[in-house]
């Protein structure tokens, strides 16, 4: 049975994981390496980075960190975060990334994620959403941080970047991101129904039994978190066994 | 020396690192000489068939494999590299593959989502060397929206997974063998796959 993944996502600012501070046990809490090496251990599924300064200068750094973090660990990981560009594509890919997350750029260059599925696979090529609610049962898709509509309905986006060749879509709700108070499932749902690729459910986990309702009843295939696995609110193997409890399938 | 074909195949770095790892020496080439002098190979491979397939014949690859093949060399190919060694895949269009192997790379069908993405677990269907160390049922990590299938010999089977339909995860032929999933992203039971792979040809 294909597993559920669980997925921790790192921020990271000039070569540092920012919002990593919490670990006793290891030296340098802010190293991106020293993180994905840990969490690597403990059981993650998959790793996403998030460059989240993308001046060209700091991008060096950050392509440095994916070449370092592929040399230590062997799972999977994405990278997003200022990609604009095929080229910009080709060298996380080069440097070590399976996947690259596509976020703004394909707001306004949808033909984008079309080269680039065909490039490199629709394996790689993942179309992360922004999504914020404006009605009831209506999202409209957001960029710069959720600052700015676009006037995009969210569901309808999930399809044309399911049919430009993206591979996968991450759903980050805007509206309970960082509130700790779960997933948001309608929209994940809404989503997941609309599309036949698979989901990654972002924004609001908080607690165990968030994982399992957003695994379980919004028909997504991931689950991605930051902070609780990042103050270790949650221990990955203390979530996977969880989860195992609950008849979800999950790698261990 | 293990010698990875080089034809722009995408993320080759983490198979590089994964090998390193095993300190098992490689070399990415794309020289006939050094495939010639290497002791095995490995085609890795993300991305389009149709693509592949041209690179490959265009650097003269497909040749210099079949050549290497008949004489002997252990082959291993990675996802997209096992697909190149079938006939005929269908992957928008129909291409001529590398026909080390009868059967043909269909796309799985859309009763589950494609690609096929994620863990997995591998189910075996005949004893091998390659099990050495591993535990029953390995979670494996997957990244795909095509599968061997057509008429492919099953005696060549050596473990599947299920998703929609039964998938060929590891196939083998005398010398030739593929993996349809990711062994240097599979944590450590991909470490250990390739280690008894690297032990079973040597």
């Amino acid at each position: 049975m294909l597993a559920k993944r669980i997925i921790p996502c790192l921020d990271v600012d000039k070569g540092r994981v920012v919002k990593g501070k919490k670990f006793k046990d290891i030296q340098d809490v802010a190293d991106p390496v020293e993180l994905a090496k840990r969490y690597n251990d403990a059981g993650a599924d998959e790793l996403v980075f998030y460059d989240i300064t993308a001046s060209n200068e700091e991008r060096d750094i950050f392509l440095d960190v994916v070449e370092k973090v592929a040399r230590e660990i062997s799972i999977p990981f994405a990278v997003g975060g200022g990609i604009r560009s095929i080229d910009d594509i080709n060298s996380v890919l080069r440097s070590g990334a399976e996947k690259v997350s596509i976020n703004s750029a394909a707001i306004s260059n949808p033909e984008l994620i079309r080269e680039a599925a065909a490039k490199f696979g629709n394996q790689c090529i993942v179309l992360s959403i922004d999504a914020k609610e404006t009605a009831s049962g209506k999202w409209e898709v957001v960029i710069n941080g959720g600052r700015k509509y676009t006037g995009i309905d969210a569901v309808e986006w999930a399809k044309k970047g399911e049919e430009l060749g993206a591979g996968e879509i991450v759903v980050n709700a805007i509206d309970t991101d960082g509130e700790k108070n779960g997933y948001n499932l309608e929209l994940t749902k809404a989503i997941a129904d609309a599309v036949n690729i698979p989901i990654v459910a972002s924004g609001g986990a908080g607690t165990l039994e968030h994982f399992s309702t957003v695994l379980k009843e919004a028909n997504a295939d991931a689950a991605l978190a930051a902070s609780v696995f990042h103050y270790e609110e949650i221990p990955i193997p203390k979530l996977k066994a969880y989860l195992d409890k609950e008849n979800i399938t999950v790698r261990r | 020396m293990i010698a990875i074909i080089d034809y722009d195949a995408g993320n080759i770095k983490s198979l590089q690192f994964a090998l390193n790892k095993l300190k098992i020496e490689s070399v990415l080439t794309k020289d006939p000489e050094t495939i010639k002098n290497a002791s095995s190979i490995i085609l890795p491979g993300v991305g389009a068939f149709k693509d592949a397939i041209a690179s490959l014949n265009e650097l003269g690859m497909t040749e210099v494999i079949r050549k290497e093949v008949i004489n002997g060399k252990p082959i291993l190919g990675i996802c997209l590299g096992m697909q190149l060694f079938y006939e005929t895949s269908y992957e928008d269009g129909e291409w001529e593959g590398i026909g080390l192997l009868k059967g043909s790379v269909n796309r799985i069908p859309d009763i589950v989502k494609v690609p096929h993405m994620g863990w997995n677990t591998i189910q075996k269907h005949q004893e091998s060397p390659l099990f050495h160390n591993i535990s029953e049922d390995p979670f494996v990590y997957f990244v795909h929206s095509y599968a061997i299938g057509g008429n492919y010999e099953k005696d060549t089977l050596v473990s599947s997974s299920q998703y929609g339909i039964t998938i060929p995860a590891i196939v083998q032929k005398g010398n030739v063998t593929g993996m349809q999933f990711h062994p240097e992203k599979s944590g450590d039971v991909g470490l250990q796959l390739l280690k008894n792979y690297e032990e079973m040809i040597s």
